[in-house]
């Protein structure tokens, strides 16, 4: 599924990467130790945190992520987003706790790894 | 998807309306004759023109409307009886993919651009721009990175010696949380302009990664050496900090001794070394409690290639 899907039917706000929305999204990883996310997500999955700061910028693009959900209306930080619009990182925000889009992504396929 | 349609629409939304339009764009006064009007249309090759009066833009004629005179008669009159009464107008200062919307919408196929400031007239905005700018950019970024990637990859090929090996040094502030990363981040593109595999690159990435924040969560300076040589990659990295007691402790899985307000920070969760080790071929840590740490990693070129 495109992330662009995944943005529209989970009503994501897009704070960033507006323009990188096309990846195609298999998988999903949802951790707010960066370490365990650049140690064991999969290349390429979409990454559930409620972490904001720009270091989440640096872990995405170390692990090729498609692009970052923050959680219970997480917003980035205004260099986070300078970062991230930089280096094409889309970083979307979701009312949402952290469980009930992990189950809502699973709900479209998105496979954990 | 296709990395260049990605770059396309990044395109859109970096693009603003005034770097891409033609300027000085030939205009017309509401005064001038629609028969003046279908000599300036043919001897020029163009479609339209906004009309000006006073410095400002009044309306926008095109060849529909010349058309459309022709055909009721042809009775000269002035551009004023039959031009588009102000028209909708675009902003220097617009982004790109804001004025496709227009374009879509209106179904219009040129729209005047002024200056916000001053109301005055920039250029004029058509399909025609819109997709010349693009391909004009498109071009222009692809073929930079592309000079860079072959310029870079081409090193070790051209360049002749018993012995070829390439340093990259940074410097690391410790505590320093704004700029942590970067300069693995920077390798990350480095390793990549000089052609090596996608796979070793994204491990010595990640290592990088691991090593450069510790430097920054634990002491107070570091220094980062990468050597490139056709064989192998390898990065040094010595750091101005409180040691490491027990190095074996500091290997097990899940043992920290990162500060509480680090751990909030995402950091600290005792799986650096670990990561480190996984993407490693050679992994070789040395510490001097109160004097410093000195990590070396290797990771060969040569195996990924065989397993191609």
């Amino acid at each position: 599924m495109k992330l662009s899907e995944i943005v529209e039917r989970l009503g994501l706000e897009v704070r960033t990467g507006a323009g990188h929305l096309e990846t195609e999204v298999t998988h999903g990883y949802v951790s707010d130790m960066l370490s365990d996310v650049i140690g064991n997500a999969h290349e390429g999955a979409v990454w559930v945190t409620l972490q904001s700061h720009q270091n989440v910028v640096a872990v995405a693009i170390m692990r090729s992520l498609a692009g970052i959900i923050l959680i219970k209306g997480r917003e980035p930080d205004e260099e986070t987003i300078r970062k991230a619009e930089a280096e094409g990182v889309p970083i979307l925000v979701s009312e949402d706790s952290a469980f009930a889009v992990v189950s809502r992504l699973h709900d479209l396929g998105i496979v954990g790894g | 998807m296709d990395p260049r349609f990605a770059k396309t629409r990044e395109l859109l939304y970096q693009l603003r309306v005034a770097d891409i339009i033609r300027r000085e764009p030939i205009v017309t006064h509401p005064d001038q004759m629609m028969s003046e009007l279908r000599a300036i249309l043919r001897d020029r090759r163009i479609s339209g023109t906004p009309v000006v009066e006073d410095g400002r833009v009044v309306g926008i004629i095109s060849i529909e409307d010349l058309i459309g005179w022709l055909s009721s008669g042809g009775q000269d009159c002035p551009i004023r009886e039959k031009m588009t009464r102000d028209p909708e107008v675009l902003y220097a200062d617009q982004l790109l993919v804001q004025t496709i919307q227009h374009f879509d919408a209106s179904g219009f196929g040129r729209f005047p651009v002024i200056d916000r400031r001053d109301g005055s007239l920039i250029g004029i905005m058509t399909k025609g721009a819109i997709i010349e700018g693009l391909l004009g950019k498109l071009e222009h970024a692809l073929r930079e990175e592309e000079i860079r990637q072959y310029r870079a990859s081409h090193i070790f090929e051209d360049l002749t010696a018993e012995y070829k090996e390439i340093y990259l040094t940074y410097e690391v502030k410790g505590k320093d949380f704004d700029l942590a990363g970067k300069a693995s981040t920077q390798m990350k593109r480095n390793l990549k302009r000089l052609g090596i595999h996608p796979d070793i690159a994204h491990r010595l990435a990640i290592a990088s990664y691991e090593a450069e924040m510790n430097v920054v969560i634990y002491a107070d300076r570091g220094v980062m050496e990468y050597r490139i040589t056709p064989q192998e990659v390898s990065l040094r990295i010595r750091d101005q900090g409180p040691g490491i007691a027990d190095i074996e402790k500091a290997m097990r899985p899940g043992y920290s001794t990162a500060a509480d307000w680090v751990r909030e920070l995402g950091f600290g969760a005792g799986m650096g070394l670990q990561n480190i080790k996984k993407c490693a071929d050679r992994m070789d840590l040395r510490s001097t409690p109160g004097v410093g740490t000195t990590l070396k990693i290797r990771i060969f070129t040569r195996k990924a290639n065989e397993t191609e």
